[in-house]
Order: C-alpha cells, then structure tokens, then sequence
C-alpha cells in the first residue's frame, strides 16, 4: 500500500496532482425524494473550500457519496485522484461526520487506536501519533476516559483527532463547530489554518457563516443539490461595500458631488449611506468632505457580510 | 484482511466491554455448576448395588447428557442471535457504521470482521458450555459420550449458520425486524423438528415432509437432531425414539445443506451491506 503513488506527496509538484475532489454531475434520489440533483465541483489541492446551504440542501448526502458512504444514482467523481467509492481513495482522507457517534465503549486513546488500525498504520507511527492528537485537541487528560463520559464538545474533538490521524490530504468536516463552544471553535479555526499551512485540503461543510467567512478560501452555495454559486471568498468580501457617514454641513451640493465615486449616494440628515466598489476611494471621500467644510463624525465602511450574501444566492426561505 | 482482523478483535472486545462476555461466563458456570451436582446425585443412585442393571446406568448418563447438551444447544442459539442481532443494524441506525465504513477498508472486512469476532465468542461459548457438560459426564460418571466430537460440531454449525442468517438481516432491516424474522425462522424449524419426529413415530409420511420442509427454511433444528442422533446410545439408536432424537434422523445431504446455507447467507449479508446506504 505505501508505494501507491497516492502516499507521496510533494507540494512544489501540486499542480500536476489531481484535484482533491472533483465530481460531475452527480445525483443522488431517495425514493422519490432527490437528495442531490446535479453536483459538479472541483476543489483543487490545498484549498480550504466552504460547502454552504441551507438545512436538506444536500451537503451531507454529498459528503456521504464522496466519502463512499451513499452510490450515487447517476454522475461520478474522483477523490484524490481515485474514483468514488474506491476504499484506497479514503487511505488519505480524514473525515468527521455530523452526528459524531462513536463507539463509546472505547477511551479516547483506544478509539484513536482502532481508527489508526484501520487506516492501516504502524504501531510505532501510532504510538506517536495519537498523544500528539490528543494534545492537539486537548483531550490529554482525558486519555483513559470512555466516549460514554464525553460531552458533545469532547466528542466533536476526539472525531476531530480521529479524522487527522493518518495526517490526511484531504479532510471533510462536516459541520465541525456546531456542537462546540467558542473556546472549541476556535480550536477548530485553528486547526484548519495549521492544515492549510501543511498543505492539506479542507472541504468544510457548514452552515455557520461567521467560521465560513474566517477560514475559507473559496465557497459553493448550494439549494436543492444544485451548485448555484461558487466564488473565491476573498472577492466576494472585497469587492462590493458600503460607507455610513455621519457628518454635519452636508449641502445638496456636496451631497451630490460624491456621486462621482459613489455606486449610490442616500442623505437622511447628518446621516449619509454610500455604496463603494471598493476601498479605494475611502481617503478621497474624506478629504472631499473635510475640504468642502464638512464636519465628519464617522466614516465606517462595511463589507457586505456572507450572510447577506448566502441569503441574496439562497433566498430566505431556507431551501424549503 | 488485517482489517478484517481489527474488526473482528473490536467486535469480540465490545462484547467483553458491555459485560456480554461476563454474563453469559457466570451464568454458563453457574449452569454447570447445577449440572454437575445433579449428575453426581443421580450417578451416586445409579452405582448403589442392585440398583439399575450396567446398560441401563449407560442408558440414564447419555439421556442426561443429551438434556444438558439440549439445554447447551438452546442458550448457544440465543447468545449468536441476541449477540450479533443488533450489530449492524444497530451501527447503521446509531451513525457509528459512518466513521468505520470512511476508512479505506472494503464493506465485507466489516461483516466478515463482525463474523469472526462472534464466531470466536460463540465458539468459545459453546466449547465451556458444551465441553463442559461432556467433561462433568466423564468425569463424574465416567462415561464417554460417543460421538461427541462430531455432535458438538454440528452444534457449532448450528451457531455459526444462526449467526450468519442474523447477519444477514442486520444488513437489511432493522434491529427488531431481524431479531422477530431469525427467531420466527429458528420458531418454524423448531416446530417443524417436533412434528417430523411424531410423524415419524406414527409413520404418517405429511407431517415427516412437514418437518424436512421447515427444515429446508432453516436447518437448524436439523442440525441438532442430527448432532443428537450422533451422541445418543446404540441402544436408543436401535429403539428409534428418545425425546431427543428421531426415527427421521436428517441425512448428511441436510448438513451439505446447512453448510451451503451458512456460507449463502454470509455472502447475501456482504452483498446486502454493500449496497446499502449508510
């Protein structure tokens, strides 16, 4: 198994990997109920990609058909270079289900074990291994505790150790933070940047936009099993942005006069609500209205946040 | 395969961890605790002068070895269901199959694993259980139980084909569907096995057909009639008729069968389980 050609990884040589993930046109019906009903992605190596939709959208029967978990009715895709459902595509992937139920009759340490023999590694690799999981996610002194004595933030740590375990390529977090409290979400956005800085993929599948925003690179929008969207996080919250202005000595003139930067211009007043394209313009607007004898109290621009921006692509009646 | 192993060990571990192991251990001793005391007694009876003639004393201790190993045959048929009935339904419908299953290992590591791991405990089982009625019968009584190897094999075939078969419906329904479907089924060959037996003793050929077509629905009761038919004394063998063996004694061609079964219902269980989404 360790001379597949999977196992070596070198990061100069990145590009001519295959995608960690990439699926075309996959499809998944229950019944009569389509789970999923045309998924085409690709998640290129060493991204941290967000997954977002609302609840039933289909993002855990996607990560289940990636993951083997669930055939697909129709499409297909590679993980790590290997078509789905194959078992040596999962040699490199880690992943962390939602409902994070375990065996709970095992300690942690037992559990972490069990999860590396299964991964197939070495006693002296796991030896090594799983105190410095354990550690990671701060469960050291819980080494020798059953899961059955766990609470769901401890439980969400330990899956979460076990799906780094084989020091994966690929890991699939799949709601990773809802069950933790902050101090544990940040443990988590923590260790997503330590993962992206070693070069490994994250696909996060979440609804939780706030983590989204802070962790990822690129995010898919999806509703009803369908890509509506999928954008580089970093030009969706860079681009577009507004201003609110609240100053005093604001003329019609002066008023009318920011339109030469601003998209749109709205004076209710002392108050004063630009929209930008972008930063840029931030010193001149001010430098225009100080100039022109206009008392500026504050100037506080605002990107428009991911959540205003899941519900314009999603709608607001949450998938349903 | 070293999978399959980590499974199987994991299976085997669990069933020590929840205490299974332990109960069914203390309540095997204590049973043949209770056997031994009796047997000794009536062994005591039997050896008093003048008492019983030499073949009827041999007559009495194989009488009360097939109640025992009845007795053995009947609890290790309930460990390999209640113990393996759960097992996969129960991790699918609990989402801990979903962990195991994201692993690089193949579906059928995970239902031969689960065999192995209740195969091991079962044999195990019914070799303390089993062996140890044989052991007090000897040693107590000293007598030799004929065939005794052969009967508690086909025992253990009888485990191993229940296992499988509740294997096979763990893969495909729910927990209680499959505990009510292997019970139901072992219900019918059990039914099925009595009325063969008194068919036979009053020669009516339908009731005989009866029993060798429940038989055909599960041969598990076969295989125990079967096993009996091995250990009972040539005595009864020649009479044709004890409560526990029959005048229509299951023929090797229905062990073929019973293996056959075992062996079909692993494999329907691997494709089930395959095909399932998780």
């Amino acid at each position: 198994m360790h001379s597949m050609p999977l196992c070596i990884v070198q990061k100069d040589a990145n590009s001519k990997m295959p995608a960690a993930i990439e699926i075309s046109k996959l499809r998944k019906v229950f019944g009569d109920k389509v789970a999923v009903a045309d998924l085409t992605l690709t998640v290129e190596r060493g991204e941290v990609f967000g997954f977002l939709g609302p609840n039933g959208a289909g993002k855990t029967t996607a990560i289940k058909m990636l993951l083997g978990l669930i055939s697909p009715t129709a499409g297909d895709g590679k993980i790590l270079g290997v078509p789905l459902g194959e078992a040596r595509g999962r040699q490199r992937v880690g992943f962390l289900p939602e409902h994070f139920r375990f065996h709970d009759w095992l300690t942690a340490e037992e559990f972490l074990r069990l999860h590396g023999e299964l991964y197939q590694m070495s006693a002296e690799r796991l030896k090594r291994r799983v105190p410095e999981l354990l550690d990671l996610v701060g469960l050291e002194p819980h080494a020798g505790k059953r899961l059955r004595a766990f609470s769901k933030g401890m439980l969400q740590r330990i899956g979460l150790a076990q799906a780094l375990l084989n020091e994966p390529e690929l890991v699939l977090l799949d709601e990773p933070t809802s069950g933790l409290d902050p101090v544990g979400r940040r443990l988590v956005r923590d260790i997503i940047r330590d993962l992206r800085q070693g070069g490994t993929t994250v696909f996060l599948n979440s609804h939780l936009l706030s983590e989204v925003e802070i962790t990822c690179d690129r995010v898919a929008f999806i509703k009803h099993g369908v890509v509506l969207r999928t954008s580089v996080l970093q030009d969706l919250v860079e681009g577009e942005l507004t201003v609110e202005v609240r100053a005093r000595g604001l003329t019609p003139g002066v008023v009318s006069g920011l339109s030469r930067w601003s998209l749109s211009v709205r004076a209710d007043g002392e108050h004063l609500s630009l929209t930008l394209p972008g930063e840029a313009d931030l010193p001149d607007i001010n430098r225009y209205l100080v100039e022109r004898g206009v008392d500026v109290y504050a100037l506080s621009p605002k990107n428009i946040s991911l959540e205003d921006l899941f519900i314009q692509i999603v709608g607001t009646d949450g998938g349903l | 395969m070293r999978t399959t192993l980590v499974i199987a060990r994991l299976t085997f571990r669990e069933a020590a961890r929840r205490k299974i192991l332990l109960a069914a251990l203390a309540l095997g001793v204590i049973f043949l605790v209770i056997y031994a005391i009796g047997f000794y007694y009536v062994n005591k009876d039997l050896n008093r002068p003048g008492n019983v003639g030499l073949i009827e004393r041999n007559e009495i201790r194989n009488f009360l070895l097939m109640a025992g190993l009845y007795v053995v045959n009947f609890l290790s048929v309930m460990m390999a269901v209640l113990t393996s009935v759960d097992t996969l339904s129960g991790e699918i419908a609990s989402g801990t199959i979903h962990t195991l299953v994201a692993k690089p290992l193949q579906r059928w590591e995970i239902v031969l694993g689960k065999c192995l791991g209740f195969g091991v405990m079962l044999t195990l089982y019914l070799l303390l259980m089993g062996g140890g009625v044989v052991m007090l019968v000897y040693l107590i009584g000293g007598y030799v139980a004929p065939n005794a190897l052969r009967g508690l094999g086909l025992m253990w075939l009888n485990v191993i084909l229940l296992l499988n078969v509740s294997l096979l419906g763990g893969a495909t329904l729910s927990t209680l569907a499959n505990g009510v479907l292997v019970f139901g089924m072992y219900g019918i060959a059990f039914l099925g096995g009595w009325i063969e037996q008194f068919g036979s003793f009053v020669q009516n050929q339908t009731a005989v057909n009866i029993g060798i077509i429940s038989s055909l629905i599960i041969p598990s009761e076969a295989l125990w009639k079967r096993a009996a038919y091995e250990m009972q004394s040539p005595l009864v063998q020649a009479l044709g008729f004890s409560p526990f063996t029959s005048g229509s004694v299951p023929s090797p061609l229905m062990i073929g069968y019973a293996i056959f079964y075992a062996v079909i219902a692993l494999l329907l269980a691997v494709r089930q389980f395959r095909r399932r989404d998780l």
